[in-house]
């Protein structure tokens, strides 16, 4: 659970729960961009995940690198799995 | 076969060992702690080990949320959970952990209502849903993860949600490199420092380290390349009579930390007198309790836990393999009373756990070509 999961947003939810929308290994999902509230991600920005939560801004060449680390970890399937599961605020 | 040349990039690879091996001490040990198990896992999976020359000896430490908690920890846990009015939450990593009456997931078996979420704001959606029942949410996790609980319960308290609480176990990663720089059986030439905690609590922190201690600490990323350039870093502030705190994983850490996650922290939980961390037993103010002003959120006000202390199998070594002590197939039980399928101690559930990661890749040790 070290390992975060890289993802790039797709869009910023203008709300005060600092909410937005990802493209977390194919998947879309909302996560919280509120510990980046120093530094605001943008479209198109890549960002690490963990639990739901964007934790740092990285370069794409990093996010492609963090991708290839987790594959050759063996943990490509449970980020997809825990990418997937992100239930965070979905649409009632 | 391990070549060099599988990696991605295999001459950045080669010119760290080639000055790894100018930099160690013919015939003397180098003892290297890597305090993540991010780290542990990586090591073990790209054969690291085989790669360095044999004066360097790296130590497995404590940094496996789950392998560090404590047996009572989980057994209140699932207390909680035979209520049949309550939804027990946990993350994935949690489910097959061990307590001494079972694990979440053989609760699960006998009815209790346990569910996997992926993030603490999950189980707080949960709560949402089923107004009738009482959400539990099991936190574990160093200081990566408990901002991200700190932030659900503040949404929490902003939503007014009553019938939601958290059960922390969340520790803290400077008192046990403190409690494992103290340990006499214990002698450490440099820290590979976590990556991801970095993130949240920065740089700093590790000072005394390098200032009380005379220990060269790295932060460290994840990949092969990022783990032996902190071995470099490592040699080299030995070769030169140094003790400081470098960061290596500067593409992802801020040295001061995350300011937000820092200060959602401390406005939800404060530090424990003390608390019982497996195999390294009782470290004083080593993890985080909820604050009174949100006791209201906090499983441990609202719902009777009993606070047990329960001893560890005794013939499991994982104490000692935690500190470092002995290594995973050094300890009577591995790989046979004790495997990931049965795993007796929590060392050998997570891939983060020295133990799963030696039984998975350790085994299948192979001859090495480097040059």
């Amino acid at each position: 659970m070290c390992l975060a999961i890289p993802a790039q947003i797709c869009e910023l939810l203008d709300d005060h729960l600092q909410l937005a929308v990802v493209d977390i290994l194919g998947v879309r999902r909302k996560v919280s961009v509120q510990l980046l509230q120093a530094d605001p991600p943008r479209p198109g920005d890549w960002v690490l995940i963990h639990v739901g939560f964007a934790m740092s801004k990285i370069s794409g060449e990093r996010a492609a690198e963090q991708l290839e680390l987790l594959r050759q970890l063996g943990e490509a399937g449970a980020a997809q799995e825990e990418a997937g599961g992100y239930q965070v605020a979905a649409d009632e | 076969m391990k070549y060099v040349d599988e990696f991605r990039d295999p001459a950045l690879l080669r010119k760290a060992l080639a000055e790894i091996r100018s930099l160690v001490e013919p015939g003397r040990t180098h003892r290297l702690m890597e305090v993540c198990g991010g780290h542990t896992h990586a090591i073990f999976r790209f054969g690291l080990k085989e790669l360095l020359p044999p004066e360097i000896e790296l130590i497995h430490g404590p940094g496996c949320p789950v392998c560090v908690l404590p047996m009572g920890r989980i057994d209140d846990g699932l207390e909680l959970a035979n209520d049949p009015e309550c939804i027990f939450t946990a993350f994935g990593d949690m489910m097959r952990v061990p307590g001494s009456q079972g694990s979440p997931l053989e609760s699960k078996a006998r009815g209790a209502d346990v569910r996997i979420v992926y993030s603490p704001l999950d189980a707080l959606r949960i709560a949402q849903q089923n107004p009738e029942r009482r959400v539990v949410f099991f936190a574990i996790g160093f200081e990566t993860t408990a901002p991200s609980t700190a932030l659900t319960l503040l949404r929490a308290r902003e939503l007014g949600v009553m019938n939601f609480s958290v059960f922390s176990n969340h520790v803290t990663v400077i008192p046990a490199i403190r409690a494992i720089l103290d340990s006499p059986d214990m002698r450490l030439d440099g820290f590979i420092g976590p990556g991801h905690v970095s993130t949240v609590i920065g740089c700093r922190p590790y000072e005394f380290i390098a200032r009380d201690y005379r220990c060269p600490i790295v932060v460290s990323g994840f990949e092969p390349a990022d783990i032996l350039q902190s071995i470099v870093m490592i040699l080299r502030q030995l070769r030169a009579g140094e003790s400081k705190v470098e960061n290596q994983y500067g593409r992802v850490v801020p040295w001061a930390g995350n300011l937000p996650a820092l200060k959602a922290l401390a406005e939800v939980f404060e530090v424990r007198p003390h608390f019982e961390w497996r195999g390294l037993g009782f470290i004083s103010q080593s993890a985080l309790r909820i604050r009174e002003s949100f006791a209201a959120w906090d499983a441990e006000k609202v719902m009777p836990i009993r606070g047990v202390c329960v001893a560890d199998p005794k013939a499991a070594q994982c104490g000692e393999v935690l500190k470092g002590v002995l290594k995973p197939h050094e300890c009577k039980l591995f790989g046979v009373e004790c495997t990931p399928e049965r795993p007796i101690g929590a060392l050998m559930v997570s891939s983060e756990g020295a133990c799963a990661a030696h039984f998975k890749y350790g085994q299948t040790r192979l001859p090495i070509v480097t040059t």
